[in-house]
């Protein structure tokens, strides 16, 4: 990163971040993509185009066509066209890549934000259970005592509780 | 007017690809059918959602199976050509994937008996020689866990839940199981994609898989039929006669419409 900023006598690259930070995910608008850490780098290409690298989320994710038009249209917008968009899913999008700004401004929102990718994910548990393993804090009244609805909710990446304690409903986000 | 069919490479890579491909297009598109029409509206989403993330998978693999297509001297199709413009015999889906939905169990049981062996497939495409295809494998493979595990968990409630659940999903199992065997059917594509460090030959993962469904079903009351000799072809592109249907419905819009678009 010290190398790419150091290469960025324009000032293009710094400039290009910060308007990708002010690009709301189209599906949880409450958080920008940088917030999200979909962005994977923002670069000079050989021929001089600003290229921005963006990972998927979940290969069936059907924001990807248009996170990538709000990133070009903001970014020519800025100024900073023509820009080449790129996507590259190695290594695999995970939720550990959401900033600590991003899991406040999710939980401001009414989403409980992912925790931590446990080691051992990739071992499924197979248990009929309703109340999670680990404790989804309530985003409204804080409380521990939820419920898991659904382990799907409006999007592929939100899973559906309910607070024992306050009886609201809530998202979270599934740490993946 | 309707658009002529495209014929995909014959090449063993790409078939391997798209044998991959079709069993998560197909699927994903008997698990659409869901919509609106789920027990509760949790499962409407959760099902739909699942299907979301199958069609996303195959768009991934199709793109690569055109591409190394084209690599093996094919004319270069892209995801779209080959979801929908390929004849019922190019399709190399498992059979087990395009029998019609049935009830919940049926399909709940089919999730988790496909979801296992993509789980176990996607962990070892994660190592492939084809980087693309490592890459693919990588982000499904997260994927395939949450399948898994929400199609395991209705599994046991429904096969240790009530007389009539009990009842159900052991219908769904006795009908279902016959068709696992072609999953681990291997044949010259599978060998030529191990030789060449693509993937694992499907019959390598028998074992994994066996183990996993066992647990499951012991935990569920259930138990597994015993085996047959029944040997399903979906994946050499000789299909049920449920096949013709499910593509009629997917090829509509794009045969009447030649590159309609959303």
């Amino acid at each position: 990163m010290v190398s790419t900023l150091a290469l960025d006598a324009s000032g293009d690259i710094a400039r290009a971040w910060a308007v990708l930070h002010e690009v709301p995910d189209p599906e949880v608008p409450a958080i920008s993509l940088c917030d999200l850490g979909i962005v994977r780098d923002v670069r000079r290409g050989a021929d001089g185009v600003l290229e921005i690298v963006l990972t998927p989320t979940y290969s069936g994710c059907p924001a990807t066509e248009q996170i990538e038009q709000d990133a070009r249209t903001a970014l020519v917008a800025a100024g900073l066209g023509p820009v080449r968009l790129s996507l590259q899913r190695a290594p695999a999008w995970t939720t550990d890549w959401i900033s600590e700004d991003g899991r406040r401004k999710l939980r401001e929102y009414g989403i409980a934000p992912p925790g931590p990718v446990a080691p051992g994910a990739d071992v499924p548990i197979r248990l009929v259970r309703r109340t999670a393993a680990v404790a989804i804090a309530c985003p409204r009244c804080g409380s521990e005592q939820t419920e898991r609805l659904s382990a799907f909710g409006s999007t592929a990446c939100k899973a559906l509780y309910r607070c024992l304690s306050c009886r609201e409903p809530f998202e979270h986000f599934k740490p993946i | 007017m309707s658009t002529p069919s495209i014929q995909p490479s014959r090449d063993p890579s790409v078939q391997y690809l798209l044998r991959l491909g079709d069993t998560c297009l197909i699927l994903g598109q008997r698990l659409g059918e869901w919509c609106g029409h789920a027990p509760i509206l949790e499962e409407d989403i959760a099902l739909t959602n699942m299907a979301l993330d199958l069609v996303g998978q195959s768009r991934a693999l199709l793109t690569r199976a055109g591409q190394l297509g084209a690599a093996a001297g094919a004319p270069l199709h892209d995801e779209d050509q080959l979801a929908f413009l390929r004849e019922e015999r190019d399709y190399l889906n498992a059979t087990l994937v395009e029998l019609p939905r049935g009830d919940f169990a049926f399909t709940v049981l089919r999730n988790a008996m496909v979801a296992t062996f993509l789980r176990l497939m996607w962990t070892r495409l994660a190592t492939s020689s084809d980087s693309e295809l490592a890459g693919i494998a990588g982000k499904a493979v997260k994927e395939a866990r949450y399948h898994e595990q929400h199609a395991a968990d209705w599994v046991v409630r429904l096969g240790d839940g009530t007389d009539e659940s009990h009842r159900r999903m052991a219908a769904a199992l006795d009908t279902l199981w016959r068709y696992s065997s072609e999953l681990f059917d291997a044949d010259a594509v599978d060998e030529a994609a191990a030789a060449c460090g693509l993937g694992p030959r499907w019959s390598d993962l028998r074992g994994d898989w066996e183990a996993a469904m066992g647990e499951l079903l012991a935990d569920a009351g259930l138990q597994a039929p015993k085996a047959s000799t029944f040997l399903t072809t979906g994946k050499r592109g000789v299909h049920s006669e449920h096949m013709g249907f499910i593509l009629t419905e997917m090829q509509y819009l794009q045969r009447a419409y030649p590159g309609g678009a959303w």
